[in-house]
């Protein structure tokens, strides 16, 4: 037996998002709604990387055409998407800013419509892509990260 | 169908043409009189306004329409917990169009999505007042002859002065304008318009907290209150209600050509022994808030008087 090994197989057809900051693979299991999906997912954490020191690995065996994939722009933009299928990456996807994104991050503008308005979708939209800055769609509160 | 949520939904050519139509208005009101006859203008007011609803009521009424609304949202059904959604899915059954003032931000945006009537945004919260953006425009130019090369002091609470924010994001498109940003440094312009309106289109401005300093360069002084409303705190209110009192004396140091503006209502920030100087122009500026809402709602009713 290898000892501090740990061994995920591989999948036929789906998704890997490979080079996710350590610590992140959660944020992003609750970004993309991973926890209603009747699917194999493997999530590793803290595995090693010659880039990143450390990175966070998640795999994902469903259709391809299964998933929208555009929010982890916003969460990070560095994240390699390797597209599978029959167990070969076909394609690396690459990730820009979403235009729009729709219930992934709230507004905290205590005077905004969304605060009180039942039903509401919370939108943000990009509106400078330079500097990567969402603005609530509402009261143009802008989106300030965690990092 | 076109509604009204912040000044910048009309091009510059569109606004020039609505400021003709209201210039056009005042000097033929008989023309217009009839305009709007079997037309009824809705105003939902879900905070306390005297003139921007009566504003409102007034410009329909000349038009020859007729208004119905509410005052208050302790008169509205929002007191009993009905969402902006529903409410103007409502009243959409009842009015041809419909002006609404809230206190939450983006709460008339949420009533466009939902309504089959022209909505006009008349103030949410601190964000955006359009329809006083108009108003100021018209004043500016009917008492300048012009919107471009002008030198503009904008004085009191630019944090959560909405008509503020407004004014400087209209203004922006225009040739030769420079703004004297003069408050208290609590209650300086909000970094996002510094960044993204001022910065990015170059335009030059400085800030000052003396409005003594800033009065000889002026074209035009934009006085504000400091809205008791918007602070969460009495004592930060208490502190900053007096910081600015408009008197004869600084007057004194504006050019003869300068006109004093005001979105009223005033408290203390202009003195009442300013209202005789004929550079005091606010209570013209309420005359022409209602020429130019009439005009609005012809533009956005479509309806063409010839």
């Amino acid at each position: 037996m290898v000892k501090n090994t740990l061994n995920v197989g591989s999948i036929s057809e789906g998704f890997v998002l490979d080079h996710i900051e350590a610590g992140r693979s959660m944020d992003i299991y609750k970004y993309l709604h991973l926890d209603k999906l009747d699917c194999c997912v493997a999530i590793i954490k803290n595995a090693k990387s010659s880039k990143m020191g450390k990175k966070d690995i998640i795999k994902i065996e469903c259709p391809i055409d299964f998933m929208d994939l555009d929010i982890l722009g916003f969460i990070d933009h560095n994240i390699t998407v390797n597209i599978i299928e029959n167990e070969k990456i076909v394609e690396k996807k690459q990730l820009r800013l979403p235009k729009e994104i729709k219930n992934v991050i709230r507004c905290k503008n205590p005077r905004c419509i969304t605060s009180i308005e039942q039903g509401l979708d919370h939108v943000f939209v990009l509106t400078d892509e330079e500097n990567q800055i969402y603005r609530c769609k509402y009261c143009e509160e802008k989106y300030r990260r965690r990092r | 169908m076109r509604h009204l949520m912040s000044p910048l939904d009309f091009s510059v050519e569109e606004l020039d043409t609505l400021l003709d139509l209201a210039q056009d208005i005042e000097a033929h009101p008989e023309k217009y009189a009839h305009a709007c006859e079997g037309k009824k203008l809705a105003t939902l007011f879900y905070e306390p306004s005297t003139r921007t609803r009566l504003s409102h009521e007034a410009a329909m009424l000349n038009l020859g329409g007729s208004v119905m609304g509410f005052a208050s949202s302790d008169s509205s059904s929002a007191s009993k917990g009905e969402s902006v959604a529903d409410t103007i899915r409502v009243i959409s059954c009842y009015a041809d169009i419909c002006a609404m003032r809230h206190p939450k931000e983006g709460a008339p945006m949420v009533a466009c999505q939902h309504s089959t009537i022209p909505v006009i945004n008349a103030g949410d919260g601190g964000h955006q007042h359009p329809t006083q953006t108009l108003t100021d425009l018209l004043t500016i130019r009917n008492l300048k002859g012009r919107l471009c090369n002008m030198t503009i002091g904008l004085c009191g609470d630019l944090k959560f002065g909405r008509t503020v924010h407004s004014l400087i994001n209209a203004l922006v498109r225009y040739e030769g304008i420079r703004f004297i940003l003069i408050s208290p440094e609590e209650l300086r312009l909000p970094e996002y318009i510094r960044h993204d309106v001022l910065d990015r289109n170059n335009i030059p401005y400085e800030e000052v907290v003396r409005l003594e300093d800033a009065l000889p360069q002026l074209d035009i002084l934009y006085m504000t209150r400091v809205q008791k409303e918007r602070f969460f705190n009495e004592e930060d209110y208490v502190r900053m209600k007096d910081f600015y009192i408009l008197d004869k004396a600084k007057m004194k140091l504006a050019p003869e050509d300068m006109y004093v503006l005001h979105p009223l209502p005033r408290v203390n920030e202009i003195s009442v022994e300013v209202d005789d100087d004929p550079r005091a122009a606010y209570f013209r500026q309420a005359q022409y808030g209602v020429y130019v809402r009439m005009a609005l709602i012809l533009t956005l009713l479509d309806i063409h008087v010839d």
